[in-house]
């Protein structure tokens, strides 16, 4: 692939969006020069960059920025344009952007859920991840996706990207919560699927080894479980800035928003 | 060329600022559809089987297949009738990239902020959102400023897909400066937007599907209790 461009990527080693764009650049073969960010102390680039969220990824294409995951993926696919990661049928493009969009909406934010959430609360998060599985299941079975391999057809497409790249986090969660999240009873084709994903060779080369992903996971909710000894009545630990909490706790508690977003499917 | 009645239909209702997108997406391509009114506070059996993920309008219906979410819907009838009209997104891959960066903003945070002046229970609150609200239209102004190319609307000479985004808010931006007495489109903090505003709100793609601002603050009073 002749790339005359030159082509830098701020991204974070934990973050599923960083591994979206990642993933699609090594599927493009791409050659692209990574900066690390940190997601609590964004550099100056970034800042610079991605003025408006502060937030990785962001992808610099002959100095000028693209900030967004799906914006980024879009773009990559409009200006490399061989092997496509996008149909170009209308419809099938519709319903794909549609997908992603509940994966970013609904079932990313569910999982997160799982995660920040104890009791009752955490009980409740569950059965919505459940509820959004069922959904993309029943389109797996029945739907848009019948028959197909990958949601993209024989091969990885931008649904598969968006959902693949975070869905690593549901094995992760189900070990350091303690929690069924992706039974292969219930779900067979999802199952099938993310199994398929993670076992392609690009999958393999961006996303981080499991353990990794448990010690870091394990460390936020460590950090969010020290927090929540002086807010018992919460349903939700460690809570982004927003919510209420003591002034000593501020910057923990947003340091642990920041790091929790980071783990967002 | 216009699709045959009954081969397109749209299900929403007249107050959405998410359905005005694809009526005007729809009108830029010159497309004929059927328009299926929902009653407010009921949702039709067709709806609830057309988005059954999510059960809102804007459902678009082409060939008994079904779009959902608004900018979606627009984007779509770009592609199914790039040969009708203009195109809504531009050719070029990174100005589609800054076109649909914006109305994710626009949806993501620029919205909340407005709709958060009408939700304020204290002065303070709703002083806030305003803040917010226009420190977003200083971004978009900036915005406008660099994909506009000192043309009419976002689009350049066309009206496109941040126009499309942002402009659907605009009847319900007038009814809660109505409502506040605060200026949202203010000639003198936005200049730009300000006249595209009019410009966009007087466009014949617009005008005839946008709801008078009397009717939304009717409905409002009626619905929303304010």
């Amino acid at each position: 692939m002749d790339q005359s461009s030159s082509l830098k990527f701020l991204g974070s080693w934990a973050d599923s969006h960083t591994h979206r764009v990642r993933l699609a650049l090594k599927l493009k073969g791409l050659v692209f020069e990574y900066q690390e960010e940190d997601s609590v102390n964004p550099s100056p680039a970034l800042l610079l960059h991605n003025p408006i969220y502060k937030k990785v990824p962001a992808l610099l294409h002959d100095g000028r920025p693209v900030v967004e995951s799906l914006v980024i993926l879009q773009y990559i696919d409009e200006t490399w344009t061989d092997d496509p990661i996008m149909h170009a049928d209308p419809f099938e493009r519709a319903i794909v952007r549609f997908w992603c969009h509940f994966a970013d909406d609904k079932l990313g934010p569910a999982v997160g859920l799982v995660f920040s959430s104890a009791g009752e609360g955490q009980k409740a998060a569950v059965d919505q991840v459940h509820e959004n599985l069922k959904l993309l299941e029943r389109e797996l079975r029945d739907g848009a996706f019948k028959g197909r391999r990958f949601f993209g057809g024989d091969n990885i497409g931008l649904l598969d990207i968006v959902l693949g790249c975070g869905s690593y986090w549901l094995a992760v969660f189900e070990e350091v919560m303690e929690v069924k999240l992706v039974d292969p009873d219930t779900f067979p084709l999802f199952h099938a699927w993310l199994r398929d994903f993670e076992e392609q060779k690009e999958v393999k080369e961006t996303i981080p080894p499991i353990d990794k992903l448990l010690e870091h996971a394990r460390g936020i909710r460590q950090m969010m479980l020290s927090l929540s000894t002086d807010t018992t009545t919460a349903t939700t630990i460690g809570a982004p800035a927003t919510g209420s909490t003591t002034s000593n706790n501020d910057a923990a508690v947003e340091e642990i928003g920041l790091l929790q977003e980071s783990l967002v499917l | 060329m216009a699709a045959e009645a009954g081969e397109v239909r749209l299900i929403g209702a007249w107050p959405s600022p998410f359905v005005l997108r694809p009526r005007v997406a729809l009108n830029l391509k010159g497309v004929e559809y059927e328009f299926l009114q929902e009653k407010f506070g009921e949702k039709s059996e067709l709806l609830l089987r057309s988005n059954p993920v999510y059960k809102k309008i804007p459902v678009l219906l082409h060939h008994d297949k079904s779009v959902c979410e608004s900018m979606i819907i627009v984007e779509y009838v770009d592609g199914a009738w790039a040969n009708s009209g203009h195109a809504i997104l531009p050719a070029d891959p990174y100005e589609r990239a800054l076109h649909r960066f914006w109305a994710f903003y626009i949806d993501d945070k620029w919205f909340p902020s407005m709709f958060g002046i009408a939700k304020a229970e204290t002065e303070e609150a709703k002083a806030e959102s305003a803040e917010q609200a226009w420190a977003g239209l200083k971004l978009l102004e900036e915005a406008f400023e660099k994909l506009s190319k000192g043309k009419a609307f976002f689009g350049g000479d066309i009206i496109g897909y941040v126009d499309i985004a942002l402009g659907a808010y605009l009847g319900w931006a007038k009814v809660i400066e109505q409502m506040t007495g605060l200026k949202l489109l203010d000639e003198e903090k936005t200049p730009l937007l300000a006249i595209w505003a009019e410009r966009f709100c007087a466009h014949e793609a617009v005008k005839e599907v946008t709801p008078e601002t009397e009717k939304l603050m009717e409905f409002a009073k009626m619905h929303f209790g304010k």
